[in-house]
């Protein structure tokens, strides 16, 4: 019985009052470490992320209900009308759609940034003398996570409603990796905007303007030889049609180095391009 | 080890910034001693927060040069990081996160490995009263105890110049003598801080020096005792029952002062400085006087109240218009978008 009465006494909530004794050791001036390593500093914001997942973690639905959603829906709109039947489509179409809903859920980096900096806590990000990028690099390494998650749930409902890919398990791995190093590079395009645009709102409609055009203005839903020659022209330069071609390839057992390639190209682009006006945009501001 | 350092912490001069048609600052001169408490006193709007944010590298001025401890905020950013530390007007820790990670999380980013950095969340948590809530999210945190983990965050490198942008607005007057006395032990470990308020007394209490911005400007500068002897040290406010005696007691309240008297709006009220720089006697010893002289000539006087100058009384002094608030920080996201 004692023991109750001391455990609520010790929890009764106390008044804090400053102790100058208290406040001096940790106001003595240590030696100050070295400063971290551009990877470390960017794997330190990645652990940010992941531990925001743990507290936060519906913002997981977005990558996982979301493709669930869609695979579900078009493979059983499309299907029958498309490829004769839901499965058979489904060994064309999973490849597509595990493209689109990831590179659709890639605008939740720049909600995330335009969030942070709405909030505050960049400011004192940009204050600490570190690797500068660092900050969003270890962002977007948190939604790569997400990505390979996506990607991951997607492959495993296809695989249960039959999507059989020939290239195995190599063309498969093979596959999502290409579509992560797209979707890190694609994501550079959102910290731009995150940074640019005045709120979370701006941000998502800018995103839905890019990315629905730039999904279903491909090869993912039907092969462009079905559509007018001005559309094939567009989806032929679109870097999704080529991300498709590659993932579809490798996945299948059959690459497609000329995709590939692209690919690669194009992703190397978004990083120089988007990740140049991104950082001049940070440290402008 | 000490870093204690003499000199400048801060020179600043003619710094300007806009915000699209906004003149934030417009021509900042500032220069704070190493080692003491400055303070920026002035309303919202006045141009403090931008000041704050050009001189700890987070914006760039469109003209005029600062340094703090002799580097460019501009040119040498990186090296004016390592030596300071800002705690914003906004949320500047993660509130998903716990009172742990988000110390654990910068200790690291400061170079600390895991076990070092753990170890320095939990000590600065211990000495800041967070260790109960040090497993629960800041958004659970009270206002104080928010305002305690900010200020955790900003000296776990012990910084050279710390940067505190209103620290104290919304808080209880409880949660606002912790943080006066956490500012006060760590000025006392050589650390200069840069305070900026709307509180008069707040930079009374604290501050070595004050510098008074309106309209992105340095309109006075000095001591707190310098600053208050130059407007009068106090203001007395009475309410007469009478309205028809109101101009007599101006007279006699003229005359026992020796300072204008102003008629407010409300038809028993008068205003008038005491304590002005000049007159022999203090502020109190010249209230009493008035008092006195007021109950002589027969004057009824339902309330008398000798208070400090208010910022408004201050800003109406110095500048003949009152503080008007404006948000400097909307401007800011508007304009840099």
């Amino acid at each position: 019985m004692s023991d109750t009465t001391t455990t609520t006494a010790e929890r009764a909530p106390s008044v804090y009052v400053p102790s100058a004794e208290a406040l001096a050791t940790v106001l003595a001036p240590g030696a100050r470490p070295p400063r971290p390593s551009a990877l470390g500093a960017s794997l330190t914001f990645g652990w940010r992320a992941m531990l925001k997942i743990k507290h936060v973690p519906e913002q997981l639905f977005d990558v996982t209900a979301f493709p669930i959603i869609m695979v579900l829906m078009f493979t059983y709109l499309f299907g029958g009308a498309l490829a004769g039947s839901p499965r058979e489509y489904l060994q064309f179409f999973l490849p597509g759609i595990m493209v689109t809903s990831v590179v659709m859920i890639t605008m939740y980096t720049g909600i995330g940034l335009n969030t942070d900096i709405e909030k505050g806590i960049f400011d004192r990000f940009r204050t600490l003398p570190v690797w500068r990028p660092a900050a969003l690099v270890g962002m977007i390494f948190g939604d790569v996570l997400r990505y390979i998650l996506a990607a991951v749930v997607i492959l495993g409902l296809g695989l249960v409603l039959g999507f059989r890919p020939e290239g195995g398990v190599v063309g498969v791995a093979t596959g999502i990796g290409l579509l992560v190093i797209f979707s890190f590079a694609f994501s550079w395009v959102w910290t731009f905007f995150g940074l640019i645009l005045r709120s979370e709102k701006s941000v998502m409609g800018v995103s839905m303007m890019v990315l629905f055009p730039l999904t279903f203005l491909s090869n993912v839903f039907v092969e462009p030889s079905t559509m007018p020659g001005w559309l094939q022209a567009f989806v032929k330069v679109n870097p999704v049609t080529q991300l498709v071609a590659a993932i579809r390839g490798a996945m299948s057992g059959d690459s497609d180095p000329s995709a590939t390639m692209w690919l690669l190209l194009w992703s190397a682009g978004f990083v120089l391009v988007f990740g140049t006006l991104t950082m001049y945009r940070y440290n402008r501001r | 080890m000490s870093r204690r350092t003499t000199g400048l912490a801060i020179e600043a001069e003619g710094l300007t910034r806009s915000f699209g048609d906004t003149r934030a600052l417009a021509g900042i001169d500032l220069q704070v001693p190493a080692g003491t408490v400055y303070g920026l006193l002035g309303p919202n709007g006045a141009g403090k927060t931008t000041a704050v944010r050009v001189l700890a590298t987070l914006l760039r001025p469109d003209g005029g040069s600062a340094r703090v401890f002799g580097h460019d905020v501009v040119t040498e950013a990186d090296k004016v990081r390592s030596r300071v530390s800002l705690t914003g007007q906004y949320a500047s820790v993660d509130e998903d996160l716990t009172g742990t990670e988000n110390l654990v999380l910068l200790a690291r980013l400061l170079g600390l490995r895991k076990p070092a950095a753990r170890e320095r969340a939990a000590a600065l948590l211990a000495a800041f009263g967070l260790t109960d809530a040090s497993d629960r999210q800041v958004k659970k945190y009270s206002g104080g105890m928010r305002r305690r983990i900010d200020i955790a965050a900003s000296i776990l490198n012990t910084p050279d110049l710390l940067f505190l942008d209103e620290p104290t607005t919304g808080l209880d007057p409880r949660s606002r003598n912790q943080v006066w006395e956490i500012v006060r032990a760590v000025v006392s470990h050589g650390t200069t801080v840069l305070l900026t308020t709307q509180y008069l007394d707040e930079a009374d209490q604290l501050a070595g020096r004050i510098a008074v911005v309106d309209h992105g400007r340095v309109i006075a500068e000095g001591t707190p005792g310098e600053l208050k002897s130059s407007i009068g040290s106090g203001t007395v406010h009475l309410r007469l029952r009478d309205p028809a005696q109101r101009p007599e007691a101006e007279r006699v309240l003229r005359e026992a002062l020796d300072v204008p008297v102003q008629l407010a709006a409300d038809p028993v009220a008068l205003t008038a400085r005491v304590g002005e720089a000049g007159t022999d006697l203090d502020a109190s010893a010249q209230a009493a006087r008035a008092l006195s002289d007021l109950a002589r000539a027969g004057i009824v006087v339902d309330n008398f109240s000798l208070g400090q100058p208010s910022l408004d009384e201050v800003f109406l002094a110095l500048t003949d218009h009152p503080a008007v608030p404006t948000d400097e920080r909307d401007d800011e996201l508007e304009a840099a978008r």
